[in-house]
């Protein structure tokens, strides 16, 4: 592996695809936040980027369709010293997902969550996902999605979110700091990468993201969250690319009155003497 | 032996006044058996308890009455009828209903000069005392352990009021169960997990399930462990594989239509041989079904929940102990062979409490995971193995890559469609049900080794049908025994195939429509039963209700 410790394996997606870059960025992110892959587990559900376990030397669990949140949820509950990313598809976390992905921002577990977003269903070849546009026609939505695309930017503030990003796999530079940020960062992290479907969506292509894209400055109050919220908005004619909106905020590990004791749950024992003493309360 | 209901309307105390009884009378020595039957509603409507104590082991309700207490006119129109001539129904003055065997105090008013209408049923308990020749000593303690300091005082009065009203009636009955444990089946559950180094337990809120998730969470903060209340069963269980996955003891549990929910991810721990721990606490269905009641509906489910194919265990919990030392096995099976290991219990079971003998925690061993690899060559999480279970390693413990995949996978964990791959795959997976099957527990034998009726049952018809066996060989009969099924799936067979060619007549007695247990047995087995007793409304068969039946489908 050398200086690669994320070395990327054989891949199953199509040339040219947006994961690529994802993948790309995230090993990059990785390796320059000097993480070791044993230390990493990176979580998905089911679709064309819930693959990305697969494509990474890192520890991998890849789950049910929509569930990859729960799992990856508890397994840093279980193990604070996982670096737990969650890698999946908007289809993956909006639609079959959309419970868990309300849940767990509230639950505030320090997980991050990256969203291979590409407005379409990829692994089943070309349905309407909950971030399609209005008017997408589809095989299925053969008369154009008359549904309102979901924009989980703004779901995500609404919710509580204290880390809410958007990215774009035609910015990497910008994407590879977005990514390090969010892992970094103290709590759920979710950054909706935006990313061409080159297979399936013929309308948000390359340069239709390319053409509206801008990145945020720091003029942007990522603090305020009215401000975020206008911002997060914004999509049709211009797409804001950045943090969103960032807050400090307590996450799960400590909240909760066991995991605040600092003992990783996984290194607990009972305690025998404790177990004598709850037998005899029902004497 | 004694029979007593406690019955009112939804919010009236019932369940604390039952509570605070049951715990006196078996520290007076009693063994003691409760159940509880309740509507699904917070206020109103009609709720009671019957608590049955005596100095021999019971293990079941009766249908006979030896006395009631009469919180509403309800209860006593409801249950008079199974009340004894020379009973009593103990109520307060202004109750309507007119009955010979009435024993009426005003025991609201007596309340309300104490300053609280509330402990109207506490005072209730100081008469019930007194009637069965019982002290007040040791009262305040067991008070404490279920009211808030500031009303012991008031409580305690209320006693000592109540317990002036009448005279006794009863011979106080010299019990050795002092000392042993009074623990519904669903708190056993909860022990038994703690026990077993449980260290997350996330769920949804359902009815009859919910009390485990109390029970563990009122405990949680002391013994070190995370109870998640989740946003749905499908988020609770895959919590609980992903925190397993990464090295904590986990569980779940539900009633059947939680269950329903789970199904899928079941299978992802079956796949991904991840252990875990499931518990349906069975309720009528379909669907909503009666969701305070009972049955056992959800056999047949369990056993084929999930596509595909993968192995799993079912163990049925048979009472209180059984739950605390088969809870604790489950962690065992679920590590040793890194499978799913569903418990079904019911309500009956789960809100029951019984006397038990204090449990031994030591008395079940536990695997654990493993902290290295100590295997020749490169790490593979799903190495084929002699006995198909491959070596698990906690991620981020070693240096060594861990995957897990619902994708039918490779040695190393990793997504194939290699048709010689999924063959050896499926293999190794099905594999470990010949390891479980040398694990299987038979069947418990209750009754003489000679018989002419073999009874068949599982789970928590263990009490009622052990009442019915005794109840059956009365006299100079001793025709009856049964075969008590803990473990159902795989399924124990050496014991049946033995026992059932002996049988003349092969019964089958369970709570559900379709005979789910002899349904498992002819699959299985070819033995098919003569008889079959169900019952499906909702309330346990008691005992006698058994042998009832039992001699009328002879005749």
């Amino acid at each position: 592996m050398g200086n690669e410790p994320f070395c990327t394996y054989e891949t199953a997606w199509c040339p040219g695809c947006g994961n690529f870059v994802i993948l790309e960025c995230l090993k990059t992110a990785l390796e320059q936040l000097g993480k070791d892959p044993s230390d990493v587990l990176i979580a998905a559900g089911i679709g064309q980027a819930a693959k990305t376990p697969q494509y990474i030397n890192a520890n991998a669990f890849c789950g049910l369709h929509g569930r990859s949140l729960p799992a990856a949820a508890a397994a840093k509950i279980a193990n604070p010293a996982l670096s737990v990313i969650v890698n999946t598809g908007d289809g993956d976390s909006y639609g079959e997902g959309g419970n868990h992905f309300i849940h767990n921002i509230r639950r505030n577990v320090d997980i991050t969550h990256f969203v291979h977003d590409n407005q379409i269903y990829g692994l089943t070849k070309g349905q309407a996902s909950p971030t399609s546009g209005f008017g997408l026609v589809t095989g299925v939505q053969v008369d154009g999605n008359f549904n309102e695309p979901l924009n989980p930017v703004l779901l995500a503030i609404a919710c509580g979110a204290g880390f809410a990003a958007r990215g774009f796999t035609g910015r990497k530079e910008q994407l590879i700091s977005l990514m390090k940020q969010a892992i970094e960062y103290q709590g759920y992290a979710l950054v909706d990468i935006l990313q061409p479907c080159i297979s399936f969506n013929k309308t948000n292509t390359f340069a239709w993201y390319n053409e509206r894209v801008y990145e945020l400055d720091e003029s942007h109050a990522a603090q305020n969250k009215v401000a975020a919220m206008t911002k997060a908005i914004e999509f049709e004619e211009r797409i804001p690319l950045g943090i969103l909106y960032r807050e400090e905020k307590s996450t799960y590990h400590q909240k909760n009155a066991v995991l605040k004791q600092g003992t990783p749950l996984l290194e607990r024992k009972t305690d025998q003497a404790l177990m004598k003493r709850l037998i005899a309360s029902y004497i | 032996m004694y029979n007593l209901l406690i019955g009112g309307a939804a919010g009236q105390g019932i369940d604390t006044t039952a509570a605070i009884l049951e715990k006196l009378l078996k520290r007076s020595g009693y063994h003691v058996f409760t159940i509880r039957d309740f509507m699904s509603r917070v206020r109103g409507g009609h709720n009671f308890s019957m608590i049955r104590f005596g100095t021999e082991p019971i293990d079941s309700h009766s249908d006979r009455l030896d006395g009631i207490i009469a919180l509403d006119d309800e209860t006593v129109l409801q249950h008079r009828d199974r009340l004894n001539e020379t009973g009593f129904i103990l109520g307060d003055n202004k109750l309507a209903a007119s009955d010979p065997r009435m024993l009426q105090f005003d025991m609201v008013g007596l309340a309300k000069k104490l300053g609280n209408p509330r402990v109207a049923g506490i005072i209730a308990v100081g008469t019930i005392l007194k009637l069965f020749g019982e002290t007040l000593d040791g009262a305040e303690d067991v008070l404490r352990a279920f009211v808030k300091q500031q009303f012991i005082e008031i409580n305690l009065k209320a006693l000592q009021e109540g317990y002036q009203l009448t005279e006794k009636r009863y011979t106080h009955l010299t019990g050795q169960y002092r000392d042993w444990m009074l623990v519904s089946g669903n708190n056993a559950v909860a022990l038994g997990a703690v026990a077993a180094g449980l260290r997350f337990y996330s769920a949804y809120p359902m009815s009859p399930s919910t009390s485990i998730m109390e029970a563990l969470a009122a405990l949680g903060d002391e013994a070190g462990l995370v109870v998640e209340q989740a946003e749905d069963e499908i988020a609770a269980i895959n919590m609980a594989i992903g925190a397993s996955f990464a090295g904590a003891r986990a569980m779940t549990g539900t009633s059947g239509g939680g269950f329903s929910l789970m199904v899928e991810a079941l299978g992802l721990s079956g796949m991904a041989e991840i252990p875990l721990v499931v518990i349906d606490v069975q309720r009528p269905g379909p669907v909503t079904g009666l969701p305070t009641r009972t049955e056992q509906s959800d056999l047949r489910f369990v056993q084929f929940a999930s596509q595909g194919e993968f192995p799993r265990m079912v163990i049925a919990l048979k009472n209180s102990t059984d739950a605390f030392y088969q809870t604790m096995r489950a962690f065992h099976l679920a590590e040793a062979y890194q499978i799913p290991v569903i418990l079904l219990s019911d309500q009956y079971l789960g809100d029951a409490t019984s006397t038990v003998k204090p449990f031994d925690p030591e008395r079940i061993r536990l695997a654990e995971p493993s902290n290295a690899y100590v295997g020749d060559g490169e790490y593979l999480r799903y190495r084929y193995t002699e006995n198909g279970i491959s070596p698990r390693l906690i991620p981020g413990r070693t240096k060594h890559l861990v995957s897990a995949d619902s994708d039918e996978h490779d040695e190393r964990g990793w997504i194939t469609e290699s048709a010689e791959v999924r063959k050896q795959m499926m293999d190794k997976r099905m594999k470990k049900l010949e390891g479980l099957k040398r694990e299987l527990l038979e069947p418990d034998l209750i009754g003489p080794d000679e018989f002419d009726t073999l009874i068949l049952g599982w789970g928590s018809t263990w009490g009622p049908i052990a009442e019915a066996v005794r109840i059956l060989n009365r006299g100079q009969s001793r025709r009856y025994a049964a075969l008590v099924f803990g473990d159902l799936y795989p399924l124990p067979q050496s014991l049946l195939k033995e026992k059932a060619p002996k049988a003349k007549r092969l019964i089958n007695v369970e709570q559900n429509a379709t005979g789910q247990l002899a349904g498992l047995i002819r699959e299985q087995t070819g033995i098919v039963c003569t008889g079959s007793i169900l019952k499906y409304d909702g309330r346990q068969m008691s005992g006698e209700e058994i042998a009832r039946r039992i001699v009328e489908e002879e005749s």
